[in-house]
């Protein structure tokens, strides 16, 4: 933890107690303002509803034009214990987490010491000023804040003081950074949008806040926003609302789930979006929920459903994956439609549940005993939540296979920027199924029989009216007449030809983006939430050390052609991931020759944190021994 | 040399179906399995029934139980799922389609131990499903071991006292929420029969516990799941009378000792109480019922509780009246100007 062992350089340095509101003696004149690239980080208690205070200040940067992420660092608690939440601006728009701080809002009494001591120097904290946090640190701008009482005096009630007091700090906030107060005010009332009067008060408490600031406080920090117009026409959403959008549009009729963090608002969102625009005029739905009573029965429904021809899905995390591991075979083998979303966290076991992480990759692969193997899909944005979770149920009724969508927390439980989302231009791939009419012109069917060559058979449904219709569904041996048999070329036959289907599926699964110069012998490949660290990381290596570099961003597992292409075309290909094992590398190591394959290097982050782009460009520079 | 041969017409049912349009395969089980009596009353119970194979899914988990659906109704559709875990599969499969009637089979072993999670929650949710457990207190595919239906005290041919009580499944669904349960054995031809047409008729869960002797590990002496047992110390609640809709139901009953009730269809189920406190209707007499001939030792069957008001899963969830898996695009895909809209929203 980082003391601020730094000098300011010709930055003064507090040396005595002044007392609150007195003009403060560190920097301000003398620092070079930082205009729209700074990190604010809220620390709060679990449950003390920070969390509108949060998206008013978030919005309200988005509103001026600024480029702005957010990410919230929660506990697996209802209540009490500790919360963090930081808000980067970054007029270049990079969205990767910050490791710095450089305005802390220090409102939880617990942390408080420890938050202002892990303050690079010369940051800013605001805090109550009970709390007398300036014995901690010398090279810290200090703003001791009374919040109890300015918040006495516009909450009368005595009850919700400890939501109000958070909107104290907003104004605070809005006058020491300039947000621009027109801008707060709507953001607020977008949050209270249907509460009027808590509205009023809120933005009461955020005047009350700006009010004390501009009197009481002298701006000493460098941190200021200025307005933009980076983010006109520009959405914010969570990557769960994009995957629950992509599925509607995906025209999803039975969703099955088990709540787990990070994913339930997969479904939580989805059910709110269904009910509204997939109800019929005379009230009855187009789509089933249900609230399965493990991961288990989950992803049964959703293979039952498959089966019958349903758009099926469910979403888990890493311990529902594990459970579903047994029928993910069965999808395998029987060729089975669904739709899996993987909103990852930190394992092992329950690991650390309200963390982020990329390590359910291995697992997910080759979910299940015997040979099996799953597509994956890998989506790097809010965007791609949305389209890929649409690729995903083409896919798997195309292939006749699970397909597996693998998020994370990061993505999934945030707030990103996105352009607006294009509605699809395809129609739905349904597959190849068989109608009645098609069984009577055919006038045979066997269900795993390879008729088009691309290892993909032909289904029908169950209720298709025609005596030759059905066919006998097993997770056991079975030929291409869906009889059971154990002969060992039967047996031999159906593996070969799911391998084939798997080479198909490379074919048709999202191609990587390539961002490549031509001219530089070092590649990163990185896939989901990484890409955003990696690509403020390729813009450090390039301005601080001159270093160009080659990007190829994994999308989809079987990887395609140009994952190929792309490492034997570079001396060294660093494998950037947020895992111990080195998953993805793993990975590509199974897929490649073995002449390409030594090409590969490993970055790795795995401390429950979203990967930052100083870990990947200081590790990079280590390795390339720079 | 000729001659000439009158074929007489063969005999069909009201779709104008023979019964060999409901056989299945060549069954694999032992000679003498209780599970392929079961399979023949399944059979003749579609057949009178009149219903279309192509309507039916059939679906089971794993063991001997589990394959028997393979050797019947071969024109309809059929899923051997995982062990115990064929309730979320079917389910599953009739939120898909729930224009499809749906039959479930599994036995003691995928229903009482391994599915035991599924199987409550599965009558919990009173899906539309027949669910029918082939009980023969072992497991049969891997040689023999108790399973959690066998009753306590109950021998294993190698000598093997079980002495954990046994759960009575029938007793669970009735309490768990199940509209229409009974027990009944495999050897008994005629309830069996009457309790299957009656479960086709029915809208909702049913749950069937049809003891059914394995010839091969648990029909000796000592155990209480052998013919000999079954024969013995079959006790029957009531006698199951049953009246399809599309037949004439005119024919009299004593109206003070059998209940008469209206299933779904139209068809009708008449209950004639053989035991004095016998109330279908009532969850707390048939569990009482249930316990009381238990701690006899003997084997209470018949329908125990029916309840044909309680809207079943499918209804709850209000679904449009076509399959979900067939809806056209336009009905599952919102339009571009929603997509709009939302998008706004968000800005």
């Amino acid at each position: 933890m980082a003391t601020g062992d730094v000098a300011l350089g010709s930055a003064g340095v507090e040396t005595s107690q002044p007392t609150p509101g007195t003009k403060e003696d560190i920097s301000g004149a003398t620092r070079k303002p930082v205009i729209n690239d700074f990190n604010i980080q809220v620390a709060t208690v679990n449950g003390s509803g920070s969390q509108s205070a949060n998206s008013v200040l978030l919005r309200s940067i988005f509103g001026m034009g600024i480029p702005v992420s957010g990410k919230n660092l929660f506990p697996s608690n209802i209540a009490g214990l500790p919360t963090w939440f930081t808000i980067r601006a970054s007029k270049h728009g990079y969205v990767a987490r910050k490791k710095e701080i450089d305005v802390l809002v220090a409102m939880n009494a617990e942390t408080a010491k420890e938050d202002i001591l892990s303050l690079p120097s010369g940051a800013a904290a605001i805090y109550e000023d009970s709390q007398n946090l300036r014995q901690y640190r010398d090279d810290v701008v200090c703003y001791p804040v009374p919040f109890d009482k300015l918040t006495a005096a516009v909450c009368p009630e005595a009850k919700l003081r400890k939501l109000v007091k958070n909107m104290i700090y907003v104004g605070v906030v809005a006058k020491l950074i300039s947000l621009d107060m027109k801008a707060v005010e709507t953001a607020l009332r977008r949050q209270f949008a249907k509460k009027q009067k808590a509205a009023d008060l809120n933005w009461a408490a955020i005047e009350a806040g700006y009010n004390y600031a501009s009197e009481s406080l002298t701006k000493q920090d460098p941190f200021v926003l200025e307005r933009m117009h980076a983010t006109d026409g520009k959405i914010i959403i969570d990557g769960n609302a994009a995957a629950a959008l992509g599925a509607m549009f995906a025209g999803v009729t039975v969703v099955t789930w088990y709540p787990i963090t990070p994913s339930s608002s997969v479904v939580e969102q989805l059910i709110d979006y269904l009910k509204k625009y997939r109800v019929e005029p005379d009230g009855k739905a187009t789509f089933a929920v249900v609230q399965a009573e493990d991961e288990l029965a989950a992803v049964g429904m959703v293979l039952g459903a498959g089966w019958a021809g349903a758009r099926s899905m469910t979403a888990t995390s890493g311990p529902g994956i594990s459970l579903m591991a047994e029928f993910t075979g069965l999808g395998y083998f029987a060729e089975i439609p669904g739709v899996i979303f993987d909103i990852q966290r930190v394992g092992p076991s329950t690991g650390l549940p309200t963390r982020t992480a990329q390590a359910d990759l291995l697992s997910i692969a080759y979910l299940s005993h015997g040979d099996t193997k799953h597509v994956m899909l890998l989506p790097g944005s809010v965007r791609e939540c949305f389209e890929f979770a649409q690729a995903a149920f083409d896919l798997a009724e195309h292939l006749q296979t699970p397909v597996f969508v693998l998020s994370d927390l990061d993505l999934g439980m945030n707030n990103w920027m996105s352009e607006p989302f294009e509605y699809p231009k395809k129609p739905l791939n349904r597959g190849k199924v068989l109608t009645s009419e098609d069984l009577t012109r055919l006038g045979e069917f066997a269900r795993y029989k390879d008729v088009d060559g691309d290892a993909i058979p032909y289904r029908t449904l169950p209720g298709t009216d025609h005596p030759q219709a059905s066919y006998f569904t097993r997770g056991s041996g079975h030929n291409e007449k869906a009889l059971y048999t154990e002969r060992p070329e039967d047996y031999q036959n159906l593996m070969e030809r799911l391998n084939r289907k798997f080479e198909t599926a490379r074919t048709l699964v999202p191609a990587p983006v390539v961002l490549q110069t031509g001219k530089s012998k070092v590649g990163l490949i990185a896939f989901g939430t990484t890409d955003f660290a990696v690509t403020e990381s390729r813009d450090q290596l390039k301005k601080e050390y001159g270093v160009e570099t080659d990007y190829l961003r994994i999308r989809a597992f079987p990887f395609t052609h140009e994952v190929h292409d792309f490492v034997s075309s570079h001396d060294r290909v660093y494998v950037i991931e947020q895992n111990r094992d080195a998953q993805m590398l793993s990975l590509l190591k199974l897929d490649l020759p073995a002449e390409d394959a030594v090409r590969l290097r490993s970055v790795r982050h795995f401390n429950g944190l979203p990967i930052d782009a100083r870990s990947v460009t200081d590790e990079l520079i280590l390795q390339e021994e720079i | 040399m000729a001659t000439t041969v009158t074929k007489p017409n063969p005999k069909v049912n009201r779709l104008g179906l023979q019964v060999l349009d409901y056989r299945g395969g060549k069954t694999t089980l032992c000679a003498g399995c209780g599970h392929n009596a079961i399979s023949e009353r399944i059979i003749d119970a579609l057949y009178e029934m009149g219903v279309q194979p192509e309507r039916l899914m059939k679906l089971s988990g794993i063991g001997c139980s589990s394959k028997s659906p393979a050797y019947f109704l071969s024109r309809a559709h059929s899923f051997n799922s995982v062990h115990g875990r064929m309730p979320s599969v079917a389910t599953g499969a009739l939120l898909a389609n729930k224009t499809m009637k749906a039959l479930g089979v599994s036995g003691d072993g995928d229903t009482a131990s391994i599915g035991v999670g599924q199987f409550i929650h599965l009558m919990r949710r009173n899906l539309p499903l027949i669910y029918i457990i082939e009980d023969n207190g072992v497991y049969g595919l891997t040689k023999g071991q108790f399973s959690a239906t066998a009753d306590i005290g109950s021998k294993l041919k190698t000598g093997v006292i079980n002495d954990l009580p046994a759960i009575d499944t029938c007793a669970l669904a009735v309490q768990l929420g199940a509209t229409f349960v009974g027990r009944s054995f495999s050897g008994d031809k005629k309830q069996l029969l009457a309790m299957l047409k009656a479960a086709i008729a029915h809208q909702g869960t049913v749950m069937l516990d049809i003891i059914s002797p394995c010839v091969t590990f648990n029909d000796h002496e000592g155990s209480t799941k052998s013919y000999k047992y079954m024969q013995e110390h079959e006790e029957a609640i009531s006698e199951v009378g049953f009246v399809p809709h599309f037949e004439d139901i005119s024919i009299e009953y004593d109206a003070g000792s059998t209940y008469d009730v209206t299933m779904h269809d139209g068809s009708h189920l008449r209950l004639r109480k053989l035991h004095e406190d016998f109330n279908p209707t009532s969850r707390v007499t048939a569990v009482k019922a249930l316990m009381e001939t238990h701690e006899r030792g003997e084997v209470l069957t018949g329908v125990f509780y029916v309840d044909t008001q309680k809207p079943s899963f499918t209804d709850l969830l209000n679904l449009v009246d076509e399959p979900l898996a067939t809806l056209p695009e336009e009905r599952t895909r919102p339009s571009k100007q929603v997509l709009q809209e939302i998008m706004t929203r968000l800005q």
